[in-house]
């Protein structure tokens, strides 16, 4: 029997494997917020019974779109998007892509909160693909926050807020040519892909090149920068980036890419990871092979969670990039209530005027002088600060 | 069963055979005999170019250390694809092996981290041992579920597993708030938890425990899949189930035990998972499930069930992580490790397809 319909199930399993990743990609928690808001009741009593058509002025409906629901940064965002959403009477919808590189499920996302009448979305954006159905939101009349990550071009949205994720990279760039003070620099870096082009990825890998000191041609193309020659911040000195491997972002991608590059130059000391997820599994790669972290090699990385500035002071990791995700998203919905109650749009405030900046902190037990991108705190402050 | 008496069939028509159908014949006997070229093939060429030519860093393919880690890095994918082979073998599929092991795996680290660890939820502080029997008890439990809804309303268990990898990913979400649990977290349990991560040397090979453990599931599930009635019936029911029931195989009794037996294996693989990493994380290996399909039909396992055998599923892993470390080692972008993967997959399901066509 198997084999008489051989063909036929070949067919289906292979036209349902595509329809598993599709329906996979629309996944994500959709999270209706609580609609206790005082706006109905009082609002309703004033439109008097002459216009019947009129409804009672709903609560402002905010959808909050993060990359996907289990990064500790992401969630932290959907933590502040609902307490703000409590504080201020707004109904929020949370969802997110399935993970990382799930455009679709964005899309979908977005066009839900066009056909719910939202006032307005708060999303970090997957990548370009998002961008159109980004327009038809704000031609809607939606408002759109990009949070933590511009889109590309940045005028996809209304505003970006966000941290300046060049700048968090050259922190911890400027910070890595303070602690090797002249020496060698045998660079491992660990992103999330190599194989798509995301704004997040680029801009802390790149950044942390340029903090460094070495040349980045094409800010966009981390492959851009020759794989040796010097860098120049600090003391300076000769650097070579032994590998560019893609994560996923997760602790079992950091680890396996690791492990290639150690075997790739088992001499590597400088490791750039793009977040603490991924940097865990190296260091866990480090350790078998053998290296005592903060002394062999030191370990760099961006986001700042709570687990993440603990790791730093626990000299797991060497200097993270604190950001602010929780702060990101309450503000976001600070300012669409805002606006749905006829306030004014917010301004940008970062330095080359591109996003609104919510601020960055290098984390870090041994300040060094090298660093000008932004202010050092101690490990414990960051614990803190911090969020996840 | 009936299989001894076919190949002796095929036997006696090989003598006659030409040189083409003389290799349709072996590949159909010996399902791994592909795989198995191919990844000699790509340890030769890698080696070749490390040796030979100065390609990248691949003058470290050959080294004890690299083959080490490449070793090491099957272990996941390699424990998982034991459990979505068996599913196959019935002619089934399991979609929702990484949400069942990263369920599993929250589970026992949620029991078992301290109870003093901030942002804990109620269940914490159990003894480690208990907390790992509980955690793969959880997953056999899962995989229980999704044979009972095979085999009790007649689902396919494409869609089964499908609806079961939305169920686990979410009550991974709703029960553990994504929380990831570090190490350090577990205290004095640490040692238990992470013990699959452990690693030790035999001469200048470093191996873990988790990859011992995983070499020992293999052996068992190969012994029972040959050496087993049950065995048997599995390869029966995947072959032709009509003809399996008709000769006297409770059927669905079969599939549920497979999908049981599957979820077990999954528990064992969350477990393993925590050693690797160090760490419990909820967002573990995102594409597990498709990489262990793939290891299972690079492995030479039919997805028509009913043919296949766990040495090629080992294989197929092998191959996998055998392929992106040389490439990677080679300096070539990920995504052409992609696309070779993918080429791989559709060679392999061609192959099959030719291979069916034997003439008995």
């Amino acid at each position: 029997m198997a084999r008489a319909f051989g063909g036929r199930r070949l067919a289906f399993v292979a036209s349902a494997g595509v329809l598993a990743l599709g329906l996979a990609a629309c996944g994500g928690s959709s999270d209706s917020g609580s609609s206790d808001s005082a706006s109905s009741d009082s609002s309703s009593s004033e439109s008097s019974s002459e216009s019947s058509s009129e409804a009672p002025a709903e609560p402002v409906k905010v959808t909050l779109i993060t990359k996907d629901s289990t990064n500790p940064f992401f969630v932290a965002m959907q933590e502040g998007a609902k307490e703000a959403a409590a504080a201020n009477g707004v109904e929020i919808t949370i969802g997110s892509g399935k993970e990382e590189g799930d455009d679709q499920g964005q899309i979908d996302l977005i066009e839900q909160a066009i056909a719910r009448g939202d006032a307005g979305i708060l999303i970090t954006p997957m990548s370009v693909n998002v961008n159109a159905a980004i327009e038809k939101a704000r031609a809607a009349g939606l408002y759109v926050i990009a949070l933590d990550t511009p889109t590309d071009p940045p005028d996809v949205v209304d505003i970006t807020f966000a941290t300046d994720n060049c700048l968090a990279g050259e922190a911890i760039g400027q910070w890595s040519a303070g602690w090797l003070n002249g020496e060698k620099a045998t660079i491992a870096e660990l992103v999330i892909f190599d194989d798509r082009v995301v704004s997040v990825d680029y801009c802390r890998a790149n950044g942390f090149l340029t903090g460094l000191g070495v040349e980045v041609p094409d800010l966009a193309d981390m492959t851009s920068p020759a794989k040796s020659g010097s860098y120049t911040t600090g003391a300076g000195g000769d650097y070579e980036i032994v590998c560019l491997e893609a994560t996923g972002a997760n602790e079992e991608g950091g680890r396996a890419g690791m492990e290639k590059c150690l075997a790739a130059n088992g001499d590597i000391n400088v490791v750039y990871t793009i977040n603490e997820p991924t940097a865990f599994g190296a260091a866990e790669a480090l350790k078998a092979a053998g290296k005592t972290i903060g002394e062999d090699v030191i370990i760099v990385s961006v986001d700042g969670g709570l687990a993440g500035v603990e790791a730093v002071k626990a000299g797991d990791i060497q200097a993270t990039s604190q950001q602010y995700p929780l702060r990101m998203a309450s503000l976001g919905v600070e300012a669409i209530a805002s606006i749905a109650n006829g306030g004014a749009a917010p301004q940008n405030t970062s330095a080359n005027g591109e996003f609104f900046d919510t601020g960055v902190t290098l984390c870090t037990d041994m300040p060094m002088d090298t660093v000008t991108s932004a202010p050092q705190e101690s490990a414990q402050y960051c614990i803190d600060n911090a969020w996840g | 069963m009936s299989e001894t008496a076919r190949t002796t069939a095929a036997e006696e028509f090989a003598n006659s055979a030409t040189p083409m159908q003389k290799v349709q014949h072996a590949l159909h006997r010996y399902p791994w005999l592909s795989p198995l070229i191919v990844l000699v093939v790509l340890i030769v060429i890698f080696a070749i170019l490390g040796f030979g030519f100065d390609v990248g860093s691949l003058e470290n393919f050959a080294k004890p250390a690299t083959i080490s880690l490449m070793l090491q890095q099957t272990v996941i994918i390699g424990t998982l694809a034991v459990a979505q082979t068996i599913v196959i073998l019935t002619a089934g599929i399991d979609l929702s092996i990484g949400a069942i092991m990263v369920f599993g795996q929250m589970v026992m680290a949620n029991l078992a981290v301290s109870a003093t660890a901030s942002n804990v939820t109620f269940m914490a502080g159990q003894n480690p041992y208990l907390a790992v029997i509980i955690g793969v008890a959880v997953a056999t439990l899962a995989g229980g579920v999704n044979g009972f809804l095979i085999v009790r309303f007649n689902l396919p268990p494409f869609i089964v597993t499908l609806g079961t990898l939305s169920i686990f990913t979410a009550l991974t979400l709703i029960i553990f708030k994504a929380r990831t649990i570090q190490g350090k977290e577990f205290e004095g349990a640490q040692d238990v938890m992470g013990i699959m991560g452990k690693d030790f040397q035999i001469g200048p090979f470093g191996f873990t425990i988790g990859l011992v453990v995983m070499l020992i599931v293999y052996v068992v599930m190969a012994y029972v899949l040959r050496g087993t009635a049950w065995g048997t019936h599995v390869y029966a029911v995947g072959d032709d189930p009509t003809a399996a029931e008709l000769s006297g195989i409770n059927v669905k009794r079969v599939l549920f035990s497979v999908y049981l037996t599957a979820g077990f294996i999954i528990g064992i693989a969350g477990w393993i998972t925590i050693g690797r990493l160090g760490s419990a994380s909820p967002n573990v290996a995102p594409e597990i499930n498709l990489e262990t399909i793939t290891a299972v039909v690079i492995g030479g396992t039919s997805l028509f069930g009913g043919r296949g055998r766990l040495v090629g599923t080992l294989i197929g892993t092998f191959i996998i992580i055998i392929l992106d470390f040389g490439l990677s080692l080679a300096g070539l972008d990920q995504a052409y490790r992609v696309l070779a993967i993918g080429v791989l997959v559709i060679s392999a399901v061609a192959v099959d397809q030719w291979i069916r066509k034997v003439k008995i």
